[in-house]
């Protein structure tokens, strides 16, 4: 299955591959999230949504039908 | 002849301490006005600099970066792209926060690329050493093409050098970051070739965004370039990406981060405060704390401003030569006055805690936290924050409620912020929870008074949820949903914000409503105090016949005679003639007055029974609360202000919509009549309904 920033757990961190733009809102794409970012999952919200992220430094809360649109690629042994 | 003050515009994201700059430059000499025709927020202060020189500072609102998704940064593109604007900035100053540099100087390669000269500021210098950052600011002004000045907005350090720098504007480059030929040469050479004279970032931006521009024709430019609207999305984002290579490229070299030094208590405190238990926990103390504390605290500079302007009303009317402009003052103006300065206490309260919980960040969390929830009831987490900002005023709240993305919830939210417990209704529920609710204490600390005020809070929000989950179902619109919210740093308020913060928005309140309540006072002073036919004109002959042949007191009768008139002064005769629609309520004519008159702002209710009540009164120094308890039925002898009448009232303010200004406000923003007339229509309705039943079960 692909990996988005729906699927990281929390404290996992990844790479930004790609997502279609017509479903990103540009606010987003200008907090930093552009394909290459890295991006942590920091916290979930009690009820599983939204997702609280650092993305390449910008702290950003999301929701999880956005977060399903970001594909990524997972860092391997970020948690040792 | 004098030189001309230099405009300065304040420009940078939210969170940046952009405001503490503000203040730290201008102190408080400030004033705060609105953009013409539109509701935002448009501050304005004065600065001195070095060499005599002064300048115009122009705080604008926080932007993320120039591509407008509100109506507030729409305000700040409008302002940059028209020159002929006399406010338009000689020089922009970007304010940047040192721990979010790489972000917040997005806005600062926009800005650059529009050629107007700009300093950047790169703010909360003094978290650097706790953070392990190190800049390099010789190389960072090199590579950015400008001055910075590295400030602490916090400890007042750097303004001396922003303000060296602001002075010597003319210096600055004008070169730009960005070419904007290169995010996609054959578009914008074809571009260029149609306008040759006009600068092609500016164009870009006419293309892009929505917003007014002067002069240029914009359909003219959007005719000649038709793209569809993905591929201009796709332009932008390819415009952010060459954005963001050109600040890593700076930042690789600028700015040093030892990781190592980073002790985050960020993540400690998230932790705690978005736990799924004591979260809420949390949340929930400190709601309970501000409206505890509200009630107990303010009731003390209240009594003490009712029993003041009580004594200087009887001053007045003994002091000064009798007459009508005597009477004016003492039975109009001052009570009506003193009607809107005993708001003072409790707006200041809450505008202090609201502005606490937003200069700390703890209100992104309670976004965060509350996000999932609200949007089962078709709200969003951002309703929070206006939910929260309407137990102040509603207007504020549904200003507030602009950075929700998606219009429905957007939608939803103004609908139903009216519902929560704004100031305006504390002082009617204050005086009537006093006048029939125990002053008692249960399980030991609680008081009764003040869980009675906290019933009709948790009222207000129960009200406007449901209404908000009815909404939802009822409502057929289909937006495209998005929800970004920045999780911002944690910091300790600083009181000078906070402080000029509640001063402003209290002082804004204060005069706002209290034109409007002086206004009706006077009206209503008048009202009351002349009346049609002989019942009034002659009240004097009329009650001495009447009280002819009873054993009665000079004083008995001198109140004999003023209720005689009132019951037939004009504004009576109005009382009267809707109290067969609010008897079922409990009302007499008299409330029925107050009614009226507070349909245009429900503060007026306290203010007008003080007025209704002082007119023809010899006796002034009783305080409106006293004359209220007083006040007994004529048929049949009880208490007009009993428990089933008090709690009828209690509940009509609850979701009644009395106040005009909310229904401006809510057809400024949806750019509609049907919003408004729906919000009064049905929460005036369900108000007459609810206090209805009440009563007739209550008596």
């Amino acid at each position: 299955m692909q990996n988005t920033i729906h699927t990281l757990k929390k404290g996992e961190k990844a790479i930004i591959k790609d997502f279609d733009i017509e479903v990103i809102p540009l606010k987003l794409l200008e907090m930093g999230c552009l394909p290459g970012s890295e991006v942590e999952l920091l916290q979930i919200a009690p009820f599983g949504d939204p997702l609280y992220l650092d993305i390449n430094g910008s702290h950003v809360a999301i929701r999880i039908e956005t977060a399903r649109q970001i594909e990524v690629v997972l860092i391997k042994n970020n948690l040792q | 002849m004098s030189v001309q003050n230099i405009n300065v515009a304040l420009i940078g994201n939210p969170n940046t301490g952009k405001t503490s700059v503000f203040n730290q430059l201008t102190g408080l000499n400030q004033q705060v006005g609105n953009y013409p025709g539109i509701t935002v927020e448009k501050k304005i202060g004065f600065c001195k600099l070095p060499h005599g020189i002064k300048a115009n500072i122009l705080d604008l609102p926080g932007t993320y970066s120039l591509n407008a998704s509100s109506m507030d940064e729409s305000v700040v593109i409008e302002l940059l792209l028209n020159k002929n604007d006399k406010l338009y900035p000689d020089v922009a100053v970007v304010v940047t926060d040192v721990e979010n540099l790489k972000r917040n100087l997005l806005i600062y390669t926009q800005i650059k690329d529009l050629e107007i000269p700009t300093i950047l500021v790169i703010n909360m210098a003094d978290r650097m050493e706790t953070k392990g950052i190190t800049l390099d600011i010789p190389l960072l002004e090199e590579k950015l093409k400008t001055k910075i000045a590295l400030i602490s907005s916090r400890k007042g350090t750097g303004i001396e050098d922003l303000k060296n720098l602001i002075v010597s504007y003319k210096t600055i480059q004008h070169e730009p970051c960005l070419n904007t030929f290169d995010i996609d040469p054959e578009y914008f050479s074809s571009l260029q070739n149609l306008f040759p004279n006009q600068l092609l970032y500016k164009l870009w931006l006419v293309i892009t965004q929505d917003v007014n521009f002067s002069n240029l024709d914009r359909n003219e430019i959007r005719n000649a370039f038709t793209k569809s609207h993905s591929e201009l999305k796709r332009l932008q984002q390819k415009e952010t990406i060459k954005r963001y290579q050109f600040i890593n490229d700076v930042l690789k070299d600028g700015l040093k981060i030892d990781a190592s030094m980073a002790k985050d208590i960020r993540a400690k405190l998230d932790r705690v405060l978005t736990h799924k238990v004591w979260g809420y926990v949390i949340f929930l103390g400190i709601l309970f704390l501000i409206f505890q504390s509200i009630f107990s605290w303010s009731t003390i500079p209240m009594d003490f401003i009712d029993g003041t302007f009580a004594s200087l009303s009887s001053w007045a009317a003994e002091e000064l030569p009798s007459g009508i402009l005597t009477d004016l003052l003492s039975q109009g103006i001052i009570p009506g006055i003193g009607g809107v300065i005993i708001f003072i206490p409790q707006i200041a309260f809450l505008f202090l805690f609201i502005s606490i919980l937003e200069e700390s960040g703890y209100m992104s969390r309670v976004v965060f936290l509350m996000d999932k929830i609200m949007r089962r009831f078709g709200l969003s987490g951002k309703s929070v924050v206006p939910l929260i900002s309407g137990t102040a005023c509603a207007i504020p709240a549904i200003m507030a409620t602009r950075n929700i993305e998606n219009w429905k919830e957007r939608l939803i939210t103004i609908l139903v912020t009216p519902f929560t417990t704004c100031s305006a209704r504390l002082p009617v529920y204050a005086i009537i929870i006093s006048l029939v609710i125990p002053s008692k204490r249960v399980l030991g600390i609680l008081n009764l008074q003040g869980l009675t005020l906290m019933f009709l809070y948790v009222l207000g929000f129960a009200t406007a949820i449901l209404s908000a989950y009815i909404l939802n179902k009822v409502l057929k619109l289909d937006t495209k949903t998005y929800f970004v919210v920045e999780m911002p740093n944690y910091k300790l308020p600083l009181f000078k914000n906070v402080g000029i913060n509640v001063v402003e928005k209290t002082k804004a309140f204060i005069v706002g409503a209290g034109k409007i309540i002086l206004a009706i006072s006077v009206i209503l002073w008048f009202l009351a105090s002349y009346g049609p036919g002989k019942d009034f004109n002659e009240a004097e002959a009329i009650v001495k016949e009447r009280t002819a042949g009873k054993q009665l007191t000079e004083i008995q009768v001198e109140n004999e005679i003023a209720s005689q008139k009132l019951e037939n002064s004009y504004i009576g005769l109005m009382g009267r003639a809707i109290e067969p629609a609010i008897s079922p309520l409990g009302y007499d004519w008299k409330i029925g007055i107050a009614l009226i008159s507070s349909f245009a702002a429900r503060e007026v209710f306290v203010g007008t029974l003080a007025t209704i009540y002082s007119v023809g009164d010899s006796d002034n120094e009783a305080t409106i609360k006293s004359k209220m308890q007083a006040e007994v039925s004529p048929s049949t002898g009880k208490k007009i202000f009993n428990f089933a009448t008090g709690i009828s009232l209690l509940l009509f303010y609850a979701f009644a919509m009395q106040c005009a200004s909310t229904l401006a406000i809510t057809k400024k923003e949806t750019n509609s009549w049907k919003w408004p007339a729906m919000q009064l229509v049905f929460m005036s309705g369900l108000a007459y309904f609810v206090a209805l039943i009440s009563y007739q079960l209550l008596k």
